[in-house]
């Protein structure tokens, strides 16, 4: 009984707060609740990433992170945020002042718009859409118009070239990112994120019915994990803003709160993201195993998107930054071939019925098909020396 | 395959970071304020000044030749020179710099006026906790804040320190060795005019330098020890 309460703890608050109010308002109030959470708990797990981040990145450099702000540094996300707050906003002379003020705004807006369909826990969703899949990647794709608002609109040939260095990388992975949560929507048959979650919240003995746990899933989870850090820019897809090139990319020209808004869109879309690859692949809310189901399933959600985090930031520490013809390469010929022909492997898995014979087939086609792409796809072509026409 | 290599990259950062926290070999950061390392012998920050025994004033090797002063790629060094004389360590009579300043705002730490100097007082520090929130009185050091013992100077550069010293110690005993000589020959030269003239007396304390004796008195028997 108690364990049920907690895990509906927020939702039993909130229609508390809405029984004092008339039937016309309880709605509206409701998601107003919901929404002023989400703008809460967002950013605050965003200061805790930086932290996390910087520390974290700092162990695996073999050097303490920041560990003068308080006990161990953990106040260190407050002096970044005042540091923010009172530096001067520089707007270049010659940039297209509109767009340049609007481009931040609209980062952080997206970004915070595609948590409402999240399932951050049992009932714990803003809007449960039909189509809430679609919905998220249509404000992921909004994102990118952000992006290249902010690099057009500087006028600055670093934040044009981030900018165009984000378009060419997002339109490539988003591909790769639908391609691969589309199988789920094949099993799932449904674009609900509520109902993708319920379908694997389900236990044969104490083990989960996970996508991951399946060949299809596996591979899909792993194209979205690339197709992900892909997305969010970061390392070894940190292309846009890759420092030792070109500065800062598209949000070269900006300072102060701005900047620290691009700073905060950024890792509230990793959360997105890794809230949607969790509730995709990862079982969302469900706990791990049967009898964990006593912790509340809120708790579960934001471990499984922390732990994400952690692995986003394990790999920055490890990869360095790809280069631009990798980067297309990469995605072109080995991710979408394989994330395609996974498709076909998940429609074999529908209909080839339950047993071993699907385990077998499945694994099989998807460890050639890597082997094989892999050998393919990823091989260096004959290159030829460098000739220039003009430079001698 | 494909990927390997990503793995082999990820186990390698997840050693570091968990080897971070057990062994002090791989988390090599010293936190400076609160702990610190000793400087390397051959560290250099800004010049002092060496002064023999306890008395800064009165051991002070410098002279007041102003080599430094002249030296000194920024011109950082002012020196007044003594009208009067005292004697210095090999017992000559020499000049003391009544004003002897650096700004070390302005000294690049170049060690040039270390080379030049031909008497061994000036001398890299190692010190360079200097700040203040006087840039201008601050960070102009008198002759009193320069001058250190000899003992500090064995303390931060040994190696270089015990080299100086012998060979101070070498140039006191050729000194003292010479100053002997001299006397003998005086005194032979006094015996012989006694012999002669017994007006010979006033002039041997002439030959023999006025100051000198007192101040050569110690080196003569440290030289022969």
């Amino acid at each position: 009984m108690s364990a049920a309460y907690f895990d509906q703890i927020f939702v039993l608050f909130t229609k508390w707060v809405e029984s004092f109010l008339p039937v016309f308002w309880q709605p509206i109030i409701g998601v107003v609740l919901g929404a002023v959470a989400i703008v809460c708990v967002y950013p605050a797990l965003f200061a805790l990433a930086v932290l996390m981040e910087r520390k974290g990145l700092g162990r695996m450099q073999n050097r303490y992170g920041p560990n003068r702000v308080g006990p161990w540094g953990l106040f260190q996300p407050v002096a970044d945020g005042i540091k923010a707050l009172t530096k001067e906003d520089v707007v270049p002379f010659n940039a297209d002042g509109v767009v340049h003020f609007l481009a931040p705004v609209v980062i952080v807006v997206m970004v915070f718009m595609a948590l409402a369909v999240l399932p951050m826990g049992r009932n714990m969703q803003l809007v449960d859409m039909d189509s809430g899949l679609l919905y998220f990647f249509a404000m992921g794709a909004a994102i990118e118009l952000a992006i290249f608002m902010a690099g057009w609109s500087s006028r600055n040939k670093y934040s044009l070239l981030g900018a165009m260095r984000a378009i060419a990388q997002m339109v490539s992975y988003e591909l790769i990112l639908l391609l691969s949560a589309l199988v789920v929507v094949m099993i799932s048959g449904s674009l609900s994120l509520v109902k993708i979650v319920e379908a694997q919240a389900s236990y044969s003995g104490i083990f989960p019915h996970w996508y991951v746990f399946t060949p299809w899933g596996l591979v899909a989870f792993v194209f979205f994990v690339i197709a992900s850090t892909a997305e969010t820019n970061r390392s070894p897809f940190d292309l846009p803003e890759g420092e030792s090139e070109i500065v800062a990319g598209y949000f070269t020209e900006y300072s102060g709160f701005k900047f620290a808004l691009f700073f905060l869109g950024e890792y509230v879309e990793m959360f997105g993201v890794a809230g949607l690859g969790t509730t995709l692949f990862l079982g969302g809310w469900a706990a791990p195993l049967s009898f964990l189901g006593v912790i509340p399933s809120w708790i579960w959600f934001f471990l499984k998107v922390e732990l994400w985090i952690c692995f986003f930031i394990w790999l920055r520490g490890t990869l360095p930054r790809l280069r631009q013809d990798q980067l297309m390469n990469f995605a072109w010929k080995f991710c979408l071939p394989v994330t395609l022909i996974n498709i076909f492997v998940t429609a074999l898995w529908r209909f080839m019925g339950e047993g071993w014979a699907r385990w077998v087939a499945c694994t099989l086609i998807l460890a050639v098909v890597y082997a094989v792409m892999g050998r393919v796809g990823m091989a260096r072509g004959k290159v030829a020396p460098r000739s220039y026409r003009y430079a001698e | 395959m494909l990927g390997e290599g990503i793995i082999k990259g990820l186990m390698e950062t997840a050693r570091n970071f968990a080897g971070s926290y057990v062994s002090k070999d791989r988390l090599t950061t010293v936190q400076y304020p609160e702990e610190r390392c000793a400087p390397a012998e051959a560290a250099r920050v800004f010049p002092f000044l060496v002064y023999d025994g306890t008395e800064w004033l009165a051991g002070m090797r410098c002279v007041a030749c102003q080599i430094c002063e002249k030296e000194c790629p920024p011109k950082c060094i002012y020196i007044d020179k003594s009208a009067d004389k005292k004697p210095d360590a090999v017992g000559k009579p020499q000049n003391y710099p009544t004003r002897f300043d650096i700004d070390v705002s302005v000294c690049m730490s170049c060690q040039i006026c270390v080379e030049v100097c031909p008497f061994e007082a000036i001398k890299m520090d190692t010190h360079f906790e200097m700040a203040t929130d006087d840039r201008f009185g601050g960070l102009l050091l008198d002759r009193e804040k320069l001058a250190k013992p000899n003992e500090y100077y064995h303390k931060i550069h040994p190696t270089e320190a015990n080299e100086v010293d012998t060979r101070l110690a070498e140039e006191r005993a050729a000194a003292a060795a010479k100053a002997k000589a001299a006397a003998e020959a005086a005194a032979a030269k006094v015996a012989a005019a006694k012999t002669a003239t017994p007006a010979a007396p006033a002039t041997a304390p002439a030959t023999a330098t006025p100051a000198a004796p007192p101040a050569a008195e110690p080196p003569v028997s440290g030289g022969g020890a």
